[in-house]
């Protein structure tokens, strides 16, 4: 029978859009040894390790191989995984099935990325069909801007619901010693930052940024044993639905809620809003903050807008939406993904410290990338039965 | 533990240049193979593990560009960028974690598209050695000569691998290669670095290689032979040259450890009956030997001369022709799976070994086999 399973460590660098004072190696040694710590756990204690990033942005060839010096995977079985901007995501679901399966007890699960090293909008085009999409409309931000015009078009939403969500994810980094960019923003600042692709504006966009994260996953027999508040993974689910950026529906983030679907069934939540506690979502501009909170069904399609004015995303809301600061505020891509599982985790943990939720039982993480692909993890208090 | 069985395997003939076939069209004909095969729809497999490389590809998150081929849609899916003997690691742990029941795994290559030389040497540390001009082929010098300064293994022992895996590409009608050579035409071929000649090294290839894994009681419902996974280990040494002796292969030592400990085999040599392993040159043959412990240390170029690994042999090495004959980076180490289920369901036609029971695959990651991948299987 396959094990029970839960995260019982969990670090990140500090994250800044340079960090020049470490290499990648060395960034990588720094949430290493910081989830190790939190887990009160040694290198040796750790049976195997998983990394990953996107290849294109540092430029180097089998990370796996290159970073064994900062992973610890010196004689341990590692490897890599990468799915563009759901890296993260994909890793926290592969330490997931990977521990689950019995292979090993105490795996070690590392996202990062030096987006300081690269042409990230050169990098990311180069994902698309190099025939059909990538020399029209290719890139992170152009199908983005696509998809808040569509979503303004189909329900009246405005540039200003957006820009609460700026508003929010920025308010709360300010919580978070670890975010990138630690500044509160006003609606009018975001109105007014300089339009980068129409309706989207600098303020409504995620930065790029030099950072690590890294979790220690373990098996229920190790988990009870060392740590007194374990996350436990109660499942996943994920959708990468599209190939071509013209195949995609620009509307509702279909991936999203195809992936909800799967995931609430399995985890038996029935009302999201009511029965999860906090959220830590992939949310790489402030559009997505209405959409996609939508398609995993807190609220009926185009009524994203009244839940953030009415503050029920807010920390202290009645369902706290990325208390971490989200993606807006710090995104070191292969390692976002795998931030949102951090923070979801240290929510259940009570280690959450200023950005903690009152009451957490039931976490949600997400993770985005591709042509509009999504990834989800449930975490719960209670071990699953 | 529950057990894991391999129910389908594809492959598309490896080519130098598939000029008429993007990575999907590739991908959809492995598939369409690996789900014949293994006699199912492709609905009757629930998640995917696809295995690729940026780099090689020449896309970031060069999954994307076979999502649609492999026929993922709405199916949970992800992707290990590296040889498919690890992204199949990871697609058989999918199913013992207990939410799967048939994991599809999947890589694809085009070395056609691709320049080897700067790709690979994209794998050395930027700063200290990359301007040194190290790739795949000059790493593998170093590592060829410590290897034979440090056992005595002659150009002769290397070049009979090549002319057996060559040889043994005549019987594989996926191969790229096949071709009966000499030792003389080995040693005579072109200098590529030291002491690695053209027909010491594998060449550049194109394809795609799809298998299916089942869970236990599903796999049985499915097929009468199936093929079990009976061990798995996987390892990774040191990364910086200088901190290795080229001559040892301890992540080899290790995996293969691994693997033999869950299938509980003490002596390999005898309790295996064929073996693929991952020779992208000739000299690595013998030394992947030694360190599956197949003979002692040093002893990889005897064990070939006394003819043990050809066809004839009490431990055949790479009846396909191995990777001399065809090398897709990231679908080899798949290929090699594939080929060993085909010798366990004896299927595997004019290359098969009478009566394999027990089979070994083996994959690599990393320069001068840094990481190193190894299956055991069984019928």
């Amino acid at each position: 029978m396959s094990n029970r399973v839960a995260i019982v460590g969990t670090g990140q660098t500090h994250h800044k859009t340079r960090r020049l004072d470490v290499n990648g190696v060395e960034l990588i040694y720094e949430a290493v040894t910081r989830a190790l710590e939190d887990a009160e756990l040694t290198m040796k204690d750790i049976d195997a390790v998983i990394i990953g990033n996107m290849d294109h942005f540092e430029g180097i060839n089998y990370v796996d191989c290159w970073s064994i010096d900062g992973s610890g995977g010196f004689m341990k079985p590692t490897l890599k995984l990468t799915t563009g901007g759901t890296t993260g995501s994909t890793l926290a679901i592969a330490g997931y099935h990977i521990v689950a399966s019995g292979m090993f007890e105490r795996l070690l699960v590392v996202g990062w990325e030096k987006n300081s090293e690269s042409d990230t909008t050169a990098a990311i085009t180069t994902a698309f069909d190099p025939i059909w999409d990538r020399l029209v409309f290719a890139g992170a931000i152009s199908g983005l801007a696509v998809e808040a015009s569509a979503y303004m078009a189909t329900y009246g939403a405005t540039e200003r619901d957006a820009a609460r969500v700026a508003v929010r994810d920025r308010r709360h980094a300010c919580l978070n010693p670890y975010a990138h960019l630690r500044k509160e923003v006003t609606i009018e600042e975001v109105m007014a930052s300089p339009m980068l692709s129409d309706p989207l504006k600098l303020l409504d966009l995620c930065p790029r940024t030099d950072g690590a994260c890294a979790v220690v996953f373990a098996s229920e027999y190790v988990a009870e044993k060392i740590c007194p508040r374990p996350a436990w993974v109660l499942g996943t689910a994920n959708r990468h639905l599209y190939t071509y950026l013209g195949d995609a529906d620009f509307l509702g983030l279909p991936s999203l809620k195809r992936a909800a679907q799967e995931l609430y069934a399995k985890v038996e939540i029935s009302e999201p809003l009511k029965e999860i506690d906090v959220m830590e979502l992939y949310l790489p501009y402030s559009f997505a903050g209405l959409s996609w909170i939508e398609a995993l069904g807190l609220c009926r399609p185009g009524e994203g807008p009244r839940l953030l004015w009415d503050g029920v995303t807010d920390l202290g809301g009645e369902l706290p939406i990325n208390p971490s600061g989200g993606v807006i505020s710090c995104n070191p891509i292969g390692a976002t993904g795998l931030i949102r599982c951090a923070e979801a985790a240290l929510q259940i943990m009570g280690k959450a410290d200023k950005r903690q939720a009152p009451d957490v039982r039931i976490a949600l993480s997400s993770g985005f990338g591709g042509c509009f692909w999504s990834d989800l993890l449930v975490y719960g208090a209670k071990k699953p039965a | 533990m529950d057990r894991v069985a391999i129910v389908g395997v594809g492959q598309t003939k490896q080519e130098r240049n598939k000029i008429g076939e993007t990575f999907a069209d590739m991908v959809y004909e492995a598939v369409l193979k690996a789900l014949e095969h293994a006699g199912m729809g492709i609905t009757q497999i629930d998640n995917v593990v696809s295995a690729s490389n940026d780099f090689w590809d020449g896309r970031t998150i060069s999954s994307m560009a076979i999502n649609d081929a492999c026929g993922s849609y709405d199916k949970n899916i992800s992707c290990v960028e590296g040889d498919g003997t690890f992204a199949a690691f990871y697609g058989m742990t999918r199913i013992l974690s207990g939410s799967y029941n048939t994991t599809l795994v999947v890589a694809h290559c085009k070395g056609s598209e691709s320049d080897s030389a700067h790709i690979t040497n994209a794998m050395f540390d930027p700063i200290y050695v990359r301007s040194l001009g190290l790739d795949a082929i000059t790493s593998s010098a170093l590592q060829a000569r410590r290897y034979m300064d440090t056992y005595g293994i002659t150009e002769e022992q290397c070049a009979l691998v090549s002319v057996k895996n060559h040889g043994n590409g005549l019987n594989n009608p996926y191969a790229q290669l096949p071709m009966r050579i000499s030792v003389e035409d080995v040693k005579t071929s072109r200098m590529l670095a030291d002491p690695i000649k053209l027909l010491d090294a594998s060449p550049i290839s194109d394809g795609a290689c799809a298998i299916i894994l089942a869970k236990e009681e599903y796999a049985k419902r499915i097929t009468s032979r199936p093929v079990w996974i009976r061990g798995i280990g996987y390892c990774a040494d040191a990364y910086h040259l200088g901190d290795r002796d080229l001559a040892d292969c301890k992540a080899l030592e290790d995996a293969a450890q691994r693997a033999y400990r869950m299938a509980t085999i003490s002596t390999p040599r005898k309790e295996i009956d064929v073996v693929e392993l991952y020779d992208a040159f000739s000299y690595q043959e013998l030394l992947w030997s030694e360190g599956l412990g197949l003979c002692g240390r040093g002893e990889g170029g005897r064990l070939v001369e006394s003819g043990a690994t050809s066809m004839k042999g009490d431990i055949p090495i790479n009846p396909s022709g191995g990777l001399l004959s065809a090398h897709t980076v990231t679908v080899a180490g798949l290929v090699r799976i594939a080929e060993a289920v085909l010798q366990l369901r004896g299927e595997a036609d004019k290359r098969q070994v009478k009566g394999a029971k027990a089979a070994l695959a083996h994959g690599v990651n990393g320069p001068c086999g840094q990481s190193h991948c190894v299956w055991i299987l069984g019928r």
